[in-house]
């Protein structure tokens, strides 16, 4: 059965790299659900971060098939551990005078923030894992979204296994 | 320190003289230029020009399935290097280490519409292993090295390097780097220790095994492991058609080709094997036939220097990742250190069975006054085996008929398209294996469609005098296709009966030798005098329009459910 797995792969930061995945996914008909990238503290890396739905021999292959990809150095599925997922929607609501206190109410109890309100349109920030994005934009939906911004998702594991990466390259230069 | 300073393109060329390169194929353009000044101003490299970018990535195929070296190809930018595309994938499928050099418009050009301009990177991502724009003169020696290291390890295969007009004339000192520094790439070779005793312990219990030989036997040379192995253990030994010549076809112990036109034999052993040893193969479906019902019953240990290779299709109860001419040497030393006397006894049943499955074989024959094509290739074959040439094909009826008919006895010997069934590949093909088998004749099994997907080559063998003897299997149809339509498609031949030129005058036009074959008693005395003649020739075998490549299992079936003529199904 198809699922939302979350992969995180580390690559080599340069110019074509997200395409060689991109292409990957699409070329092989895999699905991409939401997509994150950014360098890493050593910027010569980068960090990609991929929700896609697909069940046991499928994400087997991906994650072999991200592998074989020159620039990728390491892919992990977090869904198999555990692992910390974050997400971010910003969200453009309309609320009159009468809903005001109700409608605060509710961002307050949800942990939400609102970053900006004018003319009746509140804009709300939302973080946390996807269910805690998900509840709230359905407690809200009864407003009306005016606008819905969703970030992909970044994830972590929880123990030291992943997230260290030093000295990597010494020990990997081969000599041919 | 080195400061002599060098362009470009010099750089290139010394790269490539680093990398043992002595053979191009390529077709020259505008922003390749100044490589083939730099061509034209040395001796080292041998460069040898065709008549369609497309030729020249075969021929380096051809050229490093002969020799195990990696071929080199190099085209302009655009058209030329869109051309290459087909190539590419092929070698990309075949897992054929290849350099393809493209020129590409100047740096600063690049992203505005610039006559010639395609983004090649971005087109041949998906067909090639990897591939590189170079954007400045100072990574091109780098690149060059770890393109070749990256097509020449792992699985192997073609690398693209694009290389910018203004980076071939930019000037920079020559310095080969000695190491490749490539944090995530980085092949397995030696395969898990415990899987491999796994494996021989299953082996050794296993009561109806089977090895299924593939391609990647070639690729990690391997042939004589294989061999030492299976006659230690006494199994029985298929091959796929990319696996041809990787297991001597004369040894009893040998039971030919399986699949969708292999034996009947091969295909039963398969199907009832308790072990399936499955080494260098990614079971493509023509291999496998209905997924669900192949090798139900088997444990199924699986070699492969490429993990995707496996559990892809066929789920492996003993995956080994890594190359396998190590893991048979690792077994090897195993069975040898492990004193395990091999009981040959409990197996006699099985090779009984496989003893009567060898007995039934196909008619795949037609009654007619025209010539039978398997007729023509059995007296080819019979006629040449002597000489063991070197036999490239195209795809089609003719490929599979070369496959089923022709015996190898070593690998390196029989060069087709396996993965993507490229037909014109094996005039092209035939030119790189010229080039790489030097004084031997080649023999391209052809078929009168194929031949004329990629017949401009003719000019390029008469250039260079290459001796390669093209056998036309003219049946006047696109024949396998034909044959699909006959049985599924209720004989509408929709766009498959196709004409030819007249192929002997053809040749005599290119300054080549033609000679038309319509009698079985011509056949001879055409070969003689084209395996004499010092320049390619065309050989038109006149052949029955209507015969069938019999064993036949029909597209998603399972392999044991075998057709052997037409009267079945």
């Amino acid at each position: 059965m198809a699922i939302n797995h979350t992969i995180s792969v580390l690559v080599s930061n340069e110019v074509g790299v997200l395409s060689r995945i991109v292409d990957l996914f699409s070329g092989r008909g895999y699905n991409i659900e939401s997509l994150t990238v950014a360098p890493t503290v050593d910027s010569i890396y980068s960090r990609v971060t991929i929700v896609t739905p697909a069940d046991e021999d499928v994400i087997e292959q991906i994650c072999k098939q991200l592998n074989r990809l020159i620039p990728v150095i390491k892919v992990a599925n977090l869904s198999i551990g555990e692992a910390i997922e974050y997400e971010i929607g910003l969200i453009k609501v309309g609320v009159n005078d009468e809903q005001r206190p109700e409608f605060i109410n509710i961002v307050a109890q949800a942990q939400a923030m609102i970053m900006d309100v004018s003319d009746k349109i509140y804009t709300v920030k939302i973080d946390g894992d996807e269910k805690k994005v998900q509840t709230f934009v359905e407690l809200i939906k009864p407003y009306g979204i005016k606008e819905f911004v969703r970030s992909g998702k970044v994830a972590i594991t929880k123990n030291n296994q992943f997230s260290t990466f030093k000295n990597k390259k010494e020990e990997l230069i081969k000599t041919v | 320190m080195n400061k002599i300073m060098y362009n470009g393109a010099q750089i290139l060329l010394k790269s490539l003289l680093k990398e043992g390169v002595e053979e191009v194929f390529g077709y020259p353009g505008g922003v390749v230029l100044p490589l083939y000044d730099a061509l034209y101003m040395q001796d080292d490299i041998k460069h040898y020009l065709v008549r369609h970018e497309q030729a020249a990535v075969h021929a380096a195929e051809g050229y490093a399935r002969v020799s195990g070296k990696p071929g080199v190809a190099i085209v302009t930018s655009g058209p030329g290097a869109c051309n290459t595309i087909t190539g590419l994938a092929n070698a990309y499928y075949d897992g054929t280490p290849l350099i393809l050099i493209t020129g590409q418009v100047n740096s600063k050009l690049i992203g505005g519409d610039a006559f010639q301009e395609a983004d090649i990177v971005g087109i041949t991502r998906s067909c090639c292993k990897h591939n590189y724009l170079v954007k400045d003169v100072r990574d091109l020696a780098r690149i060059v090295k770890e393109a070749f290291y990256i097509a020449t390890t792992g699985k192997k295969g073609p690398v693209v390097i694009d290389i910018p007009v203004d980076v071939f004339n930019s000037k920079h000192t020559f310095n080969y780097p000695k190491n490749v520094e490539l944090v995530g790439y980085n092949p397995n070779y030696k395969g898990h220790p415990l899987q491999i005793q796994r494996a021989l312990q299953t082996l050794f219990e296993a009561k109806r095994p089977v090895i299924i030989s593939g391609g990647g036997v070639v690729a990690s040379n391997a042939s004589k492991e294989l061999k030492e192995l299976a006659t230690k253990l006494h199994i029985p030994v298929v091959h796929t058609l990319m696996g041809a010549g990787t297991y001597p076809d004369n040894l009893e112990t040998s039971l030919g080709m399986m699949g969708m036109h292999g034996n009947y034999c091969a295909n039963l052993t398969v199907s009832n094997a308790d072990v399936i040893f499955a080494i260098g193969t990614r079971f493509s479906d023509r291999i496998t036939g209905c997924l669900k019902k192949f090798a139900r019953d088997a444990q199924v240990i699986h070699i492969d220097i490429d993990p995707c290779s496996i559990s892809k299709n066929v789920k492996a109860t003993i995956p080994i990742v890594g190359d396998i001419k190590n893991v048979l040497n690792a077994m090897l030393l195993e069975l040898f250190k492990s004193h395990h006397k091999v009981n040959t006894e409990f197996k006699d049943k099985w090779f009984k069975d496989i003893e009567e499955w060898k007995k039934k074989v196909a008619i795949p024959q037609v009654s007619s006054d025209k010539l039978s094509a398997i007729t023509v290739l059995n007296t080819i074959y019979e006629f040449t085996k002597k000489d063991e040439p070197i036999v490239t094909t195209e795809v089609g009826q003719h490929q599979m008929w070369t496959a089923q008919n022709f015996k190898f006895n070593k690998p390196r010997k029989f060069i087709t398209s396996g993965g993507l069934g490229t037909m014109g590949f094996g005039f092209p093909a035939a030119l790189g294996a010229c080039v790489a088998a030097k004084k031997d004749y080649i023999l391209n099994i052809a078929g009168d469609g194929s031949i004329q997907m990629n017949i401009q080559e003719l000019m390029t063998a008469v250039d260079y005098k290459f001796r390669i003897i093209n056998c036309i299997i003219n049946n006047g149809y696109l024949g396998m296709v034909r044959q699909w339509q006959e049985k599924i498609y209720n004989e509408h031949y929709s766009q498959t009966k196709i004409s030819s030129p007249d192929f002997v005058k053809l040749a005599q036009s290119y300054g080549a030798l033609g000679i038309r074959v319509q009698k079985e008693s011509e056949i001879i005395p055409a070969l003689k005098k084209a395996i004499e003649y010092q320049g390619p020739v065309i050989i038109d075998f006149i052949c029955e329009n209507f015969e069938m490549v019999y064993p036949w299992v029909l597209a998603g079936e399972p392999i044991d459910k075998v057709l052997l003529s037409r009267k079945e199904g």
